[in-house]
């Protein structure tokens, strides 16, 4: 057992969160300008200059590359691509939302199966402009993943062939669960809720016209309950989700 | 470093195909080739919907089929009928309360999921933990990669008709739940794992108990695998169905089993090794034709060296404390909190306030049972992640059916599912 004198010795620490242990100091990020080299990092700057805007390191070795979002298929196609980078399976494809307004960042973790190198790219979008390029062309592993970030945060990936909700119904009308602004238990009432559940016809979902589905996509799925307040309707359990 | 193996010349030839008659069909790739129109009697597509209460679709996935006669031509998923917002839950709770969760998504290898989501964040703490723990980790991670691709193998046989197999892997499931209870106290919801170290160290004689199941599980594998390998029946309905090219797999994002079967050796024990992976002794078995069959070798074969890695990490089992001395992170010892002021101040602090992450991000991925299993956590600096995000492997591997089933037989279906090991806990997460 842990020797208890030292849990007291530690109480006044207890707001610092954990001390990190030698072996992490060790590995601690050094500061800017004395960056350990990532050999793709150094050819992205040599290759596309100031399209690199950030370089970070993070939890010792994991290094982030901060691209514009308008240029993300360019680069991220150069990386899958060339030679010497070689980055042929992805990961892994998210978004974080920071809350209070701050930009949605969109996540590329990336792996190299031939040279054993991982590579974050990172891409920041303003609320305003939720829009990035699909890389649904250069890995098939982003159909799904994309059609997630569009469901949980609403961005638009231009150039998916099929994006429609995938976890939520495809007529779900209260916004994007995994925005900060979206409380947790969703915006409509309970009463809400009941009301679209019953007033859904089921063979929608059972008919030929679903399968057409991936043809109609891009266009954005009509509201069936037109009408209803989406986000202004605070009922008796409505909008509880700050409390946790 | 130890050898990958090449399986499949040592176990498919011919003659497995027993009685000559039913030697497998030439194996192509299924991109719609396969699927030939004769115009003289294609008749009416029909729509068939499978799921989401169906057996055979392990869970609640549905499976649209646009048909021409029994043949598969349109095929679209739908999935979200198990959608529990885990990942907006996680950011309403803080570290150490996040592991329940983690469990309820992979139900059948909840202990991967517990030591994944713990080392990521620990990677992000900066914390390392003792070499105990390090050890005990290990064990729950093989241990539960047995015990996921039991069910798998039961499961998958029971779908293409083999009824005993089934009761076989589940006598021996039975063993590990039994170790799972012994542990953690749970069967399933295991939570085995905090922030710094494990709930608890191992019982007493539990050791023993793990050794006695290791010694009657490799003549069960054995017994399966005669059969099943050789069975005239399952080679037919497995060889050459689903198969998948390497450069497609790895384009689609298949890891694990189904991504080896192609012939890719990835394997996030060797490529990335954590917790001294790369000190073991184990073999990554890899496949050749991204088929049924090699799917199920590879699993095969994983079993077996999931066995040799317990062994050697039983035998280094080092003594020592389990959790890592940081009294930030882990609770004082329950005497000392029931007995002195501060102590107790300590444990009310922790388990109100939190443990608190530094500000930053962290990236962190397992060898789970069925592929890349990646753990994202992003702290603003307080006790509650900002985002918590799980890369689930069934849901990157999914995502591929259509692209393995469009052009194969509506029978085929319920076989190419099956051997893709999903969960759909994990996949609508």
């Amino acid at each position: 057992m842990t020797d208890p004198s030292s849990f007291k010795k530690g109480l006044e620490g207890l707001d610092q969160g954990p001390r990190p242990s030698e072996a992490a100091e060790d590995a601690l990020p050094p500061q800017a300008g004395e960056l350990p080299p990532h050999p793709s990092v150094d050819a992205l700057r040599a290759r596309f200059g100031d399209a690199v805007l950030r370089h970070e390191v993070v939890a010792g070795d994991e290094h982030i590359v901060y691209v514009p979002a308008e240029r993300v298929l360019e680069l991220l196609g150069w990386l899958k691509d060339d030679p010497a980078q070689r980055y042929d399976f992805l990961q892994d494809l998210t978004a974080v939302d920071y809350g209070g307004g701050r930009q949605i960042q969109v996540v590329y973790q990336l792996w190299s199966i031939p040279n054993k190198l991982n590579l974050r790219v990172k891409c920041e979008l303003p609320l305003s402009a939720l829009e990035i390029d699909s890389v649904y062309h250069l890995w098939r592993a982003s159909d799904w993943l994309e059609r997630e970030v569009f469901d949980m945060f609403g961005v638009v990936f231009r150039g998916h062939p099929d994006l429609r909700r995938i976890l939520m119904p495809y007529n779900y009308a209260e916004g994007h669960p995994l925005r900060k602004d979206f409380p947790l238990r969703g915006r409509f009432s309970r009463a809400e809720q009941t009301r679209r559940a019953l007033a859904q016809k089921t063979e929608d979902h059972y008919s030929p016209m679903e399968l057409e589905i991936a043809h109609v996509l891009g266009q954005p799925v009509p509201d069936p309950f037109p009408g209803a307040e989406a986000g202004a309707q605070q009922g008796q359990f409505g909008g509880m989700g700050g409390g946790g | 470093m130890a050898l990958r193996k090449l399986i499949y010349n040592v176990t498919r030839s011919p003659e497995l195909s027993a009685g000559g008659a039913l030697v497998h069909a030439p194996i192509v790739p299924v991109e719609g080739e396969a699927y030939e129109v004769h115009e003289d009697i294609h008749g009416e597509h029909m729509l068939i919907n499978i799921g989401p209460q169906h057996p055979a679709t392990h869970g609640v996935l549905r499976l649209v089929l646009e048909l021409d006669g029994e043949t598969v031509i349109r095929c679209i998923p739908h999935i979200g009928y198990l959608h529990s917002s885990f990942e907006k839950l996680g950011e309403y709770r803080d570290w150490n309360q996040i592991v329940p969760l983690t469990d309820r998504m992979d139900y059948l290898a909840p202990l991967i999921y517990n030591c994944a989501y713990a080392m990521a964040v620990e990677k992000l703490m900066g914390i390392t933990v003792t070499e105990r723990c390090k050890v005990v980790r290990v064990i729950c991670m093989e241990l539960d990669r047995i015990f996921s691709h039991l069910l798998w193998l039961g499961t998958t046989a029971i779908d293409l008709g083999a009824f005993t197999v089934f009761l076989y892997t589940f006598q021996q499931r039975e063993k590990i739940y039994d170790l799972h209870e012994r542990f953690t106290g749970a069967r399933i919801t295991t939570s085995s794992t905090r922030i710094g170290g494990m709930m608890a160290d191992l019982p007493a004689g539990w050791i023993t108990q793990l050794e006695e199941f290791l010694d009657n599980f490799i003549p069960v594998v054995d017994e399966v695998e005669t059969l099943l390998t050789n069975n005239a029946i399952w080679v037919g309905r497995t060889q050459g169905v689903g198969s998948i090219s390497a450069e497609d797999a790895v384009n689609w994002g298949l890891s694990g089993p189904n991504l080896r079967a192609s012939g890719v050796s990835y394997d996030v024990r060797k490529d990335r090794p954590y917790y001294d992976y790369e000190t073991y002794d184990f073999d990554v078995p890899v496949g050749e034709h991204g088929d049924i069959y090699d799917r199920y070798l590879c699993r095969m074969e994983e079993m077996r060296q999931s066995v040799r890695i317990l062994r050697q990490a039983i035998d280094r089992l080092p003594g020592g404390p389990i959790n890592v001395d940081d009294p930030r992170v882990i609770l004082p010892p329950k005497t000392a909190a029931m007995n002195d002021m501060e102590s107790m101040i300590h444990h009310f602090k922790v388990v109100m306030e939190g443990v608190r992450a530094p500000v930053g991000e962290s990236w962190f991925s397992v060898e789970s049972s069925k592929g890349e299993l990646g753990m994202y956590v992003v702290s603003d600096g307080g006790a509650k992640p900002v985002r918590w995000r799980v890369r689930g492997p069934s849901f990157i591997n999914i995502a591929a059916i259509p692209h393995m089933i469009e052009g194969a037989l509506l029978s085929d279906v319920i076989a190419v599912n099956a051997s893709l090991d999903i969960v759909l806990g994990e996949i609508d997460r």
